[in-house]
């Protein structure tokens, strides 16, 4: 008993010059930046440069003196690529580590599912994936850095118009990326008008062989041109079979594959194709105009100095994610959860690497297709069309 | 018209040809030990990636290759001892599972080393594909085709003509018979996984330039090796390849005729059909059930 009465006393004790020495600290109170990425798992390609960016730009940050004279902290985890583990983890950051912005959510199905708790919890919170559903409906506390599926079709559909192809044969992947691009593609003609798709084939995540397919979409007829929308390794392959079955009709790539990794799949057979892509690809041929030109350099030496190996478009939604939360910080003059969303939602012109972004109340992308950028293979490398 | 005919089915002989030789292995395996080895997929892999890395490190690749399916077979022969063999008394099923778990071993091993990319191998010959009639046959599949059909003369010769070969079919049909006439039959179930895991490794080499190779490549071919296996009827040769390019053909088929969208969903009735009206596949053997 008088053992437990001390063991007590003690902790009581130590509960209170917790206390204390957290009112001590309370003036330089660190603003915490909370994160969960799917560091590890089948999505780690998305949350390994994230979590690397998000790093290397707080440190940054801090070294330069903080937000509003404060440091930043950042909290992460590591979903794994599993939805409910982010779900979890989204909650921890609210509840227990009491965070004043939540910046991550790798893949859409994490975002999808953190959303409720965030909404709830009424935090500010900047997702890093892409699907469209994440910002429309407009959700009050939920921002994203990504463009939508959506730009990226309606991007690659006005480059085909401006080259007067307007019968396009569409193949895509059955994964989630390629089925939910051929239905934003779909609507996108719709939408647009004085284009049509012809023809729509197909093809399964772990297909080895397209030609099937492809000879389909060559015997249609009236065909003006190719559009594949996929991810992985099977656009390679389409891509590849592309070039064996010698279709000489201009091939479109969506940006499921604006990597250094798809051209070497795919070798020469890749040469002509266009696709949308991020201009990290060619900060070197940029117009010395284009105002995304120093940041998209600077990110893409700082990083690359800083963990040795190529920088990926994915690591750039961190980048974007990070700078427009430290931005509507500053601008709200506070971290009131409140104060910091009406900023972020009223930011203009704010340059990143992915594009320039302009919120509003009903657009909480602030992206247009235009930020996208037409790319031509040639010889092996990326070509800025425009 | 015709072209396109002659193109779907250039295409499905291709895959068919692949499937087939993935089948094999499950054959011979089987054969040996009624053990269906679903680590097959990942001798598969092996082959595949070890001559990639081999190569980017610098080594010619006529010695990667080589190189390569030794390693395989080093696998092979490490599985059964270590995995199957202390298992010796279990039955099956056990065996099987057994079996399960060394992939998913083999394919975490794999990541760590060789990481999650998808890697290239280049063409055996030109990559210049070859037109007949109006339709294009990559010339790798030409590869594919013909070290198939040398495979399959090779091991048809094992099994009908050498002693290793009848000693291997004997203990499948009696172990306790084949060990009275002085057959080791531990050493023809080692023998039996290495000469599959060698076989194996030779189709993973040979499709590496068409279908890319990764970490887990495995899987799905195995698992489509495996159901041309079962169509064919498990422990017969023929079967194997019949159903390898059955499958092949079918799926092409239904991707160019049907619909995309459905072309596993047909090749996958067609196992239905089959094993529903030909329970033992199409040259599966006959069970004659002694009273």
């Amino acid at each position: 008993m008088f053992k437990k009465i001390t063991r007590r006393a003690g902790k009581l004790t130590a509960i209170a010059a917790a206390g204390l020495l957290a009112m001590n600290v309370q003036a330089a109170d660190p603003i915490r930046i909370g994160s969960f990425l799917s560091v590890t798992g089948p999505a780690s390609f998305l949350g390994d440069p994230e979590l690397k960016t998000l790093e290397m730009y707080v440190e940054k940050i801090n070294k330069d003196g903080g937000v509003l004279g404060r440091q930043l902290e950042l909290v992460h985890y590591d979903d794994a690529g599993n939805a409910s583990k982010a779900r979890n983890f989204a909650s921890r950051l609210i509840r227990s580590d009491r965070v004043d912005i939540i910046v991550g959510g790798s893949t859409t199905g994490a975002t999808m599912a953190a959303v409720p708790m965030v909404e709830q919890a009424k935090i500010p919170f900047i997702s890093l994936a892409g699907a469209v559903v994440i910002t429309s409906p407009v959700k009050k506390w939920v921002f994203k850095t990504p463009q939508t599926d959506r730009m990226a079709a309606e991007r690659v559909l006005n480059d085909m118009k401006a080259r007067g192809l307007t019968k396009v044969g569409l193949i895509s992947g059955t994964g989630g990326f390629g089925s939910s691009g051929r239905e934003q593609t779909l609507a996108a003609v719709q939408e647009m008008g004085g284009i049509e798709i012809v023809a729509d084939e197909t093809y399964g995540g772990s297909d080895t062989d397209m030609t099937a397919q492809l000879t389909n979409i060559r015997s249609t007829e009236g065909v003006q041109t190719i559009l594949n929308f996929g991810f992985g390794q099977g656009p390679a392959i389409v891509t590849r079979n592309y070039a064996q079955l010698g279709i000489e009709l201009p091939f479109y790539q969506s940006h499921g594959v604006a990597s250094d990794g798809f051209l070497e799949l795919a070798g020469s057979s890749a040469d002509g194709l266009r696709l949308p892509a991020s201009p990290l690809l060619v900060p070197e041929s940029l117009p010395e105009s284009d105002p995304q030109k120093p940041v998209v350099e600077a990110y893409k030496s700082e990083y690359e100095a800083r963990w040795n190996s190529k920088v990926s478009t994915f690591g750039a939604y961190a980048y974007d994610g990070l700078m427009l939360a430290v931005e509507a910080i500053e601008k709200a003059g506070s971290t009131d959860k409140e104060a910091v969303r009406d900023a972020l939602e009223s930011i203009q012109g704010h340059v990143g690497v992915t594009g320039t972004f302009n919120m509003s109340a009903d657009d909480h992308n602030g992206l247009e297709a235009d930020s996208f950028r037409i790319l031509e293979v040639q010889d092996g490398g990326w070509k800025l069309i425009n | 018209m015709f072209s396109e005919f002659l193109q779907y089915l250039f295409t499905g002989i291709t895959i068919g040809a692949t499937y087939a030789l993935i089948a094999l292995g499950f054959t011979l395996i089987y054969n040996a030990s009624h053990v269906i080895n679903f680590a097959q997929g990942e001798f598969l892999m092996i082959g595949g990636m070890a001559t990639v890395s081999l190569t980017a490190m610098g080594v010619p690749m006529l010695l990667a290759i080589v190189l390569a399916v030794i390693l395989a077979g080093v696998l092979g022969i490490a599985l059964q001892r270590l995995a199957i063999a202390p298992a010796k008394n279990a039955d099956v099923v056990t065996l099987i599972i057994i079996t399960i778990g060394a992939s998913i071993f083999i394919r975490g091993l794999a990541q760590l080393v060789w990481g999650k990319e998808y890697h290239v191998m280049p063409n055996f010959s030109s990559d210049e594909p070859i037109e007949i009639f109006g339709a294009v046959l990559n010339s790798q599949s030409l590869w594919v085709l013909g070290i198939g059909a040398v495979l399959v003369a090779v091991l048809v010769y094992f099994f009908t003509r050498t002693l290793t070969g009848k000693a291997i079919l004997a203990t499948s049909m009696n172990k306790d018979a084949a060990r009275l006439v002085g057959i080791r039959t531990q050493v023809v179930l080692m023998l039996a996984f290495m000469v599959s895991a060698l076989l194996g490794s030779i189709a993973g080499i040979v499709v590496a330039p068409i279908t890319f190779t990764s970490y887990d490549i495995g899987i799905i071919l195995g698992l489509k090796g495996f159901v041309a296996a079962a169509i064919g009827g498990l422990g017969s040769g023929m079967g194997a390849v019949v159903g390898g390019l059955a499958l092949g053909v079918v799926e092409a088929m239904a991707a160019g005729y049907l619909s995309s969208d459905y072309k596993d969903a047909v090749a996958f009735s067609m196992i239905l059909l089959v094993l529903f009206f030909m329970p033992r596949g199409l040259f599966g053997a006959k069970i004659v059930e002694r009273v």
